[in-house]
């Protein structure tokens, strides 16, 4: 039994998302760790783009706290311009993009901006950065968020990052190119997106965590999978690997 | 003949290098929109924002992309009314207490951007038209009264586009790595949006780590971010992005952001942080003593990666 904590399984499963040789756009935070994990196991060609205007095809030389980190631009395949980097993105160069939210709603859209909407705002949050360029643009996206019922509801406050909007057609009819969510990864389990409806689908569970569980933090009635499965846990290298790139755990153990 | 045409010609250049506090009494005048944090995370200008502060700048508009924690400083400070931005916070900690503050209450107004649209609403004025087109963010609550984003379509296609309204900033800050008097300027590392700014705005304020002769900026012309002419002044500011990393020079010190997160939980506790970091120190000097020799020794490279030379020769 390794010992680990929802933190480790969410880079994890992020990691997994990523196929070798995808292009990348690399968020903040898990998702950082996660493309790190992808390209040190089995997306070694896999390339990451950040948004500052880094690229970068290999591993950077030293651990790093934020994509800023000086070793992050040591030896980069690219240092250019931010609207370089949304070139790509808006061209359809970018297979997929990782993006957290404070509120997510059953089509995947994500409030990083206002809870409480525009007009009655109750808590300003940062915004949207390049969040809502990585759900509109990138080919497909992948949210991380702790799995909580005041973040679960049934339709968020503001949209910050378009998901699938109300529904099917709905992205087509705004006049977004491509893409949308593609998984949900929670502390709890992973839900991804049924294409016929646009809504989400629990897909896997964590380690430990039923079904009540995952209702029980989620503001919509959950619809399961019928091949719904247990998520594997972390590997023993895999939480090598981690600890290598968060050594003071300041991502993963952020919220203990 | 016309042999002086192919000696070594002097650039004609009256020098703009000023100080700090004088560059920032002289460029933005209270009411001024501003643009700053342009590198995203690197080299934000700091010891500008701070001088700003420190002058007591009011009513001021700030624009940018990810301004880290300078734009939540000069909020907190009482400097502004107004933020174009996509995101007002702490890297690596999350919200900006003072932002957050000043948004609930009222008291600051925003038009929310994402990276891609305040990229393009720089790029429309410094190319000189009124709108850049995008594909991003159709649908989504960016659109909600907003004046400078509209749903249009492509005259050509048809295809749904939205029109990003220009931003011409009144002036535009940068750090740079260096510079010459007349205000030519050298960056190396990731750009973020610093070069579409310097060309939206009407003026310039380089703050550069160091001031060099004209010969070293013209023998490497690629790597200038701007050209002198549409620079108003240039200040010799070395560290002046600390905490921010500027490539070439310093690292990222994480620790200060952390402990502004601290320190600006509440308006009382933020006060506090203003009188010892900004208000005390009278110049970037007094800053980087109370910082500390130590602290900046933490921060200095100890990997170098020297480039290979390229020719520039004819």
């Amino acid at each position: 039994m390794t010992d680990y904590i929802p933190s480790h399984l969410m880079v994890v499963a992020a990691a997994r998302e990523i196929a070798d040789g995808e292009i990348v756009f690399v968020g903040m935070r898990l998702p950082l760790l996660g493309f790190l994990l992808a390209k040190s196991t089995h997306a070694p060609h896999a390339v990451g783009v950040y948004e500052l205007g880094v690229v970068r095809d290999d591993m950077a030389p030293a651990p790093i706290l934020t994509m800023g980190d000086l070793p992050n631009l040591y030896r980069a395949l690219w240092l250019a311009d931010t609207a370089d980097m949304m070139g790509l993105l808006q061209s359809g160069s970018v297979d997929v993009s990782f993006i957290g939210g404070a509120q997510v709603d059953r089509f995947g859209n994500l409030n990083t901006s206002y809870i409480g909407g525009v007009e009655n705002v109750q808590t300003r949050l940062p915004g949207s950065g390049g969040a809502c360029d990585l759900a509109s643009l990138a080919r497909r996206h992948i949210i991380i968020m702790a799995h909580e019922r005041r973040r679960f509801l049934p339709r968020v406050d503001y949209i910050t990052s378009p998901g699938y909007g109300d529904g099917p057609g709905w992205r087509e009819r705004v006049g977004l190119p491509r893409g949308g969510p593609s998984a949900i990864i929670t502390t709890l389990g992973i839900f991804r997106f049924d294409p016929g409806t646009s809504e989400t689908v629990l897909s896997s569970l964590h380690p430990g965590v039923t079904v009540e569980d995952v209702q029980a933090h989620t503001g919509w009635p959950l619809r399961l999978a019928q091949d719904l499965v247990r998520t594997p846990p972390p590997t023993a290298r895999e939480l090598a690997m981690i600890a290598r790139f968060d050594p003071s755990g300041y991502w993963t153990r952020a919220n203990e | 003949m016309c042999r002086g045409f192919f000696t070594s010609v002097e650039r004609m250049s009256t020098s703009k290098l000023i100080s700090l506090s004088e560059a920032i009494g002289r460029f933005v005048p209270d009411g001024s929109s501003v643009a700053a944090g342009l590198g995203l995370e690197a080299s934000i200008p700091f010891a500008a924002g701070h001088e700003i502060m420190r002058q007591r700048k009011r009513g001021l508009g700030l624009i940018g992309p990810i301004s880290d924690m300078l734009f939540d400083q000069m909020i907190g400070a009482g400097c502004v009314h107004r933020v174009q931005a996509a995101w007002v916070g702490n890297v690596i900690t999350g919200s900006g207490y003072n932002f957050r503050r000043a948004v609930e209450s009222g008291a600051l107004r925003v038009e929310d951007h994402s990276n891609l649209t305040i990229a393009m609403a720089l790029k429309a004025a410094a190319m000189g038209v009124s709108f850049m087109p995008v594909r991003t963010a159709l649908g989504s609550g960016l659109f909600v009264a907003h004046p400078g984003l509209k749903p249009i379509a492509c005259p050509f296609t048809g295809t749904p586009l939205a029109a990003v309204a220009a931003i011409a900033p009144d002036v535009a800050l940068i750090h740079v790595q260096r510079a010459d008097e007349s205000g030519s300027a050298h960056v190396w590392g990731n750009l973020g949006v610093m070069r579409d700014a310097c060309l939206a705005a009407r003026h310039v304020v380089i703050t550069a780590e160091e001031i060099v002769p004209a010969a070293v900026i013209v023998s490497d012309p690629n790597r200038v971010i701007i050209p002198g002419f549409r620079v108003s002044a240039v200040c010799h500011v070395p560290w002046g992005a600390h905490p921010a990393p500027v490539a070439g020079c310093y690292n990222r010190d994480h620790r200060a952001f952390i402990e502004y997160r601290n320190a600006s939980r509440t308006p009382e506790a933020f006060v506090r942080w203003q009188e010892r970091w900004v208000d005390t120190p009278k110049s970037r000097d007094d800053y980087l003593r109370l910082l500390g020799a130590e602290r900046m020794s933490e921060l200095v490279l100890r990997n170098h990666l020297f480039p290979a030379p390229v020719d520039y020769g004819y």
